[in-house]
């Protein structure tokens, strides 16, 4: 769970502006009918991640009960809830530095 | 009982069901497309302030089903305005889209040859594109948490449903949630999921 990954998107390259404003983050929450599979195919899908990178989020999700999934602006954040949301996953949003 | 399975040539996701089958899954659609058109994505106003009555943009509070909670969840839980903003703006048109969703599983499997009386000896060929069966993969995941949330289903409480006797109703219901379930799991599997 703790090995370096070579893939890691979680930073978007963002302008000057975003940067200085607090990060907001895309948390999705742990269910029980969502299949593994299902969840890692959507992280692939929708956010780009490598398969690696995918799983290793699945996993937070599902041992942890959690994971970040995405970081950016408050209106990206926005987009990417709405998407989990098409996608059955249960997702909420809220500032990097909540806890 | 037989699951996707991904077409060498064409790359499409095949597989073929039992007119029971496809008829049980076009029924599975038909009702989520009605809870999702039952409960109103408006809600009466209990004000007689003028913004508010001439606001009928969208909901602000989550649903009162349970199911229709768990498919539009509240976005923002610690900030009771910004979750109210965002399901104004989001709820309808994810409603919108879950309903087509189901609408196109219905389309599909009618397109394939399910006729309104399914009649016994009858299978159903299916052949899914790509963009249909991202469009399956998540109506699946909605048929699924609506069964699961009206059963009560939790994490790890799969030996309960295993031992209710089988003409126990919710063992039936259960036996289509695992069903669908494994429908879903060889979806993602033939899209290379």
């Amino acid at each position: 769970m703790s090995a370096p990954s070579p893939v890691e998107l979680d930073e978007p390259v963002t302008d000057d502006l975003t940067q200085l404003a607090t990060p907001w983050v895309t948390i999705v929450w742990n269910d029980p009918v969502n299949l593994m599979s299902y969840v890692t195919f959507v992280f692939t899908t929708y956010f780009g991640y490598s398969r690696k990178k995918a799983e290793k989020l699945m996993l937070e999700v599902h041992n942890d009960g959690r994971s970040v999934v995405s970081t950016g602006s408050r209106e990206e954040m926005e987009r990417d809830v709405q998407a989990m949301h098409e996608y059955g996953l249960w997702a909420t949003m809220q500032k990097a530095d909540a806890p | 009982m037989s699951g996707f399975t991904r077409h060498r040539k064409s790359g499409a996701a095949v597989t073929t069901f039992t007119a029971f089958e496809a008829d049980l899954l076009r029924s599975l659609a038909g009702q989520l497309i009605e809870l999702l058109r039952n409960e109103s994505a408006t809600e009466e106003i209990a004000s007689d302030d003028l913004e508010d009555l001439l606001d009928f943009s969208g909901p602000t509070r989550e649903p009162e089903d349970p199911v229709l909670a768990r498919l539009f969840p509240t976005a923002y839980p610690e900030d009771e305005d910004a979750a109210a903003e965002f399901r104004r703006y989001t709820e309808a048109d994810l409603r919108n889209g879950k309903a087509a969703g189901a609408a196109t599983v219905i389309d599909t499997l009618e397109d394939a040859g399910l006729p309104a009386e399914p009649q016994d000896g009858l299978f159903i060929d299916v052949e899914l594109d790509p963009a249909t069966a991202l469009t399956w993969l998540r109506s699946f995941t909605d048929m699924r948490l609506a069964i699961a949330t009206r059963l009560g289903i939790e994490e790890g409480d799969e030996e309960f449903w295993y031992s209710l006797p089988d003409d126990d109703p919710r063992a039936q219901v259960h036996d289509i949630y695992d069903w669908v379930g494994y429908l879903q799991e060889t979806l993602v599997r033939a899209v290379g999921g």
